[in-house]
């Protein structure tokens, strides 16, 4: 079990992360520029925000595939009390409380269900991305308030995006919260035997309810920072973003039985695919390719760990023989 | 029929076996016998081929073999019945039996019709009914036990070796295998019976072998012994020391069950403890004790009935209103229910104390060491450290950390269900040492278990449940095995 540790997996990241910044600042001049590397983070920050509480979901052995489409709720209600003239500070709850309350009915449905969250998040991604697109339809909504743009387009200090400055709050406070909490060891506790949890009384029903409130919290969030960046609402707002944000928690080493991973590792995750997209965008790499080297390092996560252990288990092995 | 010499087994620089002899005749049992760990599957493995002995020699019939795999070992008529016997699921009985060799019709093709009728007569040879065309998943373990053995006569095995085939079955079911065995007895066959039950090894064995720590500890009839020698032999000690009868000050009553009924597996139990009294539940598997602590525990709905701890009625809906009411469970299933094996032994104990090792909202990284030390202590856990994973552990030492972890909640209840099922007879020591400890400590102590002389030795009083009711209650001086033994299967 790895928490709060700074394990292989995450040394293995760093050095990857490594490799990826030497790689490509020497095929592109451009890309070693501290307002090119603080601007790229634009593409990435919104799903990293929502990798934070996936990455709790999937430590806790459930899922949440249904956070684009809550995303794209949220922004589509926002949009819709725009429309009406609603100022920053209620948009701002509005997202906010759309988005939790689409996490806390997949976390009721989940429990009163019992049946595995991937079933029920499949359902209500389609559920709540068809209530969004019902309610937009072909239009756009574009009538945010003024001062909206603060949130995805403001440089704090000249040089940081405020978006990014979220984006870290959350990352050091869902670090806080997973490794040196009681709860973070409760989380842990469900995650690796949620059998042996309830039967030393923790309430593995109020867990898993209040991780999926908070990563359909942070999907709001995130459609709020997506919205003031883009300015406008349509139906295919976020489209995909489930399978990025759960390729960068398993890429950052959060074993998808659940009980292991770290947010460390899931940050290290989120700023290699980052700065990889960047850099081949860079390189004149279209968008398409990319996914491939995205999928070949999804694929090097999952098996490496594998041949990893078999290695070791080798040289054990033979030198036991010697 | 079959001569081990020397035989010695190496596995990196643990000596698992060592220079162990021993013989095995036609028509005769032989038990193997050894507390966990003291090699009895090692040499299972090496007869079976599938381990290589690293010295010595396996000889059946007087002919020397060296197994490469197990289909050298049922080549030479060697067969193994383990334990929980693994099978393929998903098809027929008679494909099982056959599996590997099916009979072979025209053009290569599997020849259905002598498959089922060849399976049918190697199963009604041992007494069995069920039909060769059930599907495997569709059986229980004492029935799986029906097929491998089935599988191991088709097989024209000459020694059969039983790796404790009793664990899982039921009363009636065993006494049907005694049957069994005693046929195959009369029929010639070599027989190795392994067991940690000491009435079933008297009851059918003729020869024995002890094992202690990888070597022969002693061999011999089983006529010439008596049971304290061969514990004696097996772990150098004698039977009072693992079933300590410990006296403490029995005080007032703080758990008090009334009418507690579920609507399929208890119903109307009613019964009371002490503080420092062990209140002993015994009865067969199935008899509804551990769904009774589980209903009590606020782990299993109950439609009717009362719990009254220290004289206040409380409702338990939750485990953690029982906790809060000063109850522990011990469930019976460690490994699923009791620890959580990857986590360190610290993060265990510390687990259900949580709550109160906070500050605020983060734990207390000193105030939890202290409380690991303290219980870990407390129940005396052999560990390289406390940051040692569970899953390292001996058997023994796993349901130490699940007691400390449950005394570092500070009950006034402590309900221990099966606490030293499955564990070796040095272990079970230890734990009976700490059950000691805490009735002198004022607890209340719970004992669910299916060893009548764990249940006789260590109990003030014991309920005999049968069929989710309590057929009998007996306070120590009335306790006799025999009265016991008939009214748990009484009930029946």
């Amino acid at each position: 079990m790895k928490s709060g540790a700074f394990g292989a997996w995450e040394v293995a990241l760093l050095i990857l992360l490594a490799a990826v910044i030497v790689l490509m600042s020497s095929l592109s001049p451009y890309f070693l520029d501290l307002y090119n590397l603080i601007d790229s983070t634009f593409s990435f920050a919104e799903k990293a925000l929502i990798a934070l509480p996936m990455a709790l979901l999937i430590i806790a052995r459930e899922i949440d595939v249904s956070v684009a489409s809550i995303v794209a709720l949220s922004a589509v209600v926002m949009g819709v009390v725009a429309e009406s003239g609603a100022g920053l500070p209620i948009l701002v709850l509005v997202g906010l409380f759309t988005g939790t309350l689409a996490g806390v009915l997949n976390g009721v449905i989940v429990s009163a269900l019992g049946v595995h969250s991937i079933v029920v998040t499949i359902g209500t991604l389609s559920l709540y991305r068809g209530i969004a697109v019902s309610i937009v339809g072909d239009d756009a909504y574009t009538s945010f308030p003024d001062g909206w743009s603060w949130f995805g387009q403001h440089y704090l200090w000249g040089y940081i995006p405020a978006e990014l400055l979220i984006y870290i709050v959350a990352t050091v406070i869902f670090g806080i919260y997973l490794h040196t909490t009681i709860y973070g060891r409760r989380i842990y506790a469900i995650g690796t035997n949620p059998d042996v949890a309830r039967y030393t009384g923790i309430n593995v029903t109020r867990y898993r309810i209040w991780l999926f409130a908070l990563s359909g919290l942070l999907s709001g969030l995130a459609a709020i920072l997506l919205t003031s960046r883009l300015g406008s609402v349509r139906l295919n707002i976020a489209t995909g973003w489930e399978l990025q944000v759960i390729t960068m928690v398993v890429l950052g080493g959060v074993g998808i039985a659940g009980g292991t991973g770290t947010i460390i590792g899931v940050t290290l995750a989120v700023f290699l695919i980052g700065f990889l997209t960047f850099g081949l965008s860079l390189i004149n790499v279209p968008g398409l390719v990319l996914n491939i080297y995205i999928g070949l390092m999804l694929i090097g996560a999952i098996a490496i760990p594998h041949l990893m252990g078999r290695l070791r288990q080798k040289m054990t092995a033979s030198r036991k023989d010697a | 029929m079959l001569d081990v010499e020397r035989l010695s087994k190496r596995f990196g620089g643990i000596q698992a076996l060592k220079d162990v002899s021993f013989h095995a005749r036609s028509g005769r049992v032989l038990g193997l016998i050894g507390e966990n760990g003291a090699g009895k599957s090692t040499i299972v493995k090496c007869l079976t081929g599938i381990h290589s002995p690293t010295s010595g020699s396996i000889k059946v019939n007087n002919t020397p073999h060296q197994f490469v795999g197990p289909q050298d070992a049922s080549a030479a008529g060697i067969s193994a019945i383990q334990q929980e016997p693994s099978m393929f699921d998903d098809i027929t009985v008679a494909e099982n039996i056959f599996v590997g060799r099916l009979p072979k019709g025209q053009a290569g093709r599997v020849d259905w019709t002598a498959t089922r009728s060849s399976a049918q007569s190697v199963l009604e040879q041992i007494g069995s009914d069920i039909a060769p065309s059930t599907m495997m998943k569709h059986l229980s373990v004492a029935e799986r036990h029906m097929v491998s053995l089935a599988q191991a006569l088709s097989t024209d095995a000459q020694l059969i070796i039983f790796d404790e085939p009793t664990a899982a079955l039921s009363q009636a079911e065993i006494h049907h295998l005694y049957g069994i065995i005693d046929d195959l007895k009369a029929a010639g066959k070599a027989i190795i019976f392994i067991s940690h039950k000491f009435d079933e090894i008297f009851r059918i064995c003729d020869d024995y072998v002890v094992l202690r720590d990888g070597e022969l500890a002693g061999s011999g009839l089983i006529s010439e012994v008596s049971k304290d020698d061969l514990i004696a032999q097996m772990v150098g000690r004698e039977l009072s020391e693992i079933y300590p009868k410990v006296e403490a000050q029995i005080g007032e009553e703080v758990l008090r069950v009334d009418r507690f009924t579920h609507p399929s597996e208890f119903a109307d139990i009613g019964f009371a403890v002490r503080r420092g009294e062990i209140l002993g539940f015994y009865g067969l598997v199935g008899a509804g004790r551990t769904e009774l602590m589980e209903g009590i525990f606020g782990l299993k709905p109950v439609t009717d009935g009362t719990v009254t701890i220290k004289g206040q009625p409380i409702k338990i809906t939750s485990t953690q209103d029982a906790m809060r009411a000063g109850l522990a469970y011990v469930p019976e299933d460690r490994q699923r229910h009791g620890a959580i094996l990857p986590f360190s032994i610290r993060r265990n104990i510390s687990l259900p104390k949580l709550q109160d090792l906070a500050r605020g909202i983060f734990v207390n990284r000193p105030a939890e060491s202290r409380l690991v030390d303290t219980f870990a202590d407390r129940v005396s856990i052999r560990a390289s450290s406390w940051r040692q994973k569970v899953s390292e552990l001996s058997g023994g030492n796993q349901q130490k950390v699940v007691i400390g972890k449950w005394l570092a909640t500070n009950p006034d209840i402590i309900i221990l269900d099966e606490p030293t099922k499955g564990i070796d007879v040095g272990s079970k020591a230890a734990v009976h040492q700490a059950i000691g400890d805490l009735v002198k400590a004022g607890l209340a102590v719970v004992l669910v278990s299916s060893e009548l002389e764990e249940a006789l030795g260590i109990s003030d009083r014991l309920m005999v449940m049968a069929r989710g009711r309590v057929v009998a209650e007996y306070d120590r001086a009335d306790f006799s095995s025999e009265t016991v033994v008939a009214a748990a299967a009484g009930g029946i």
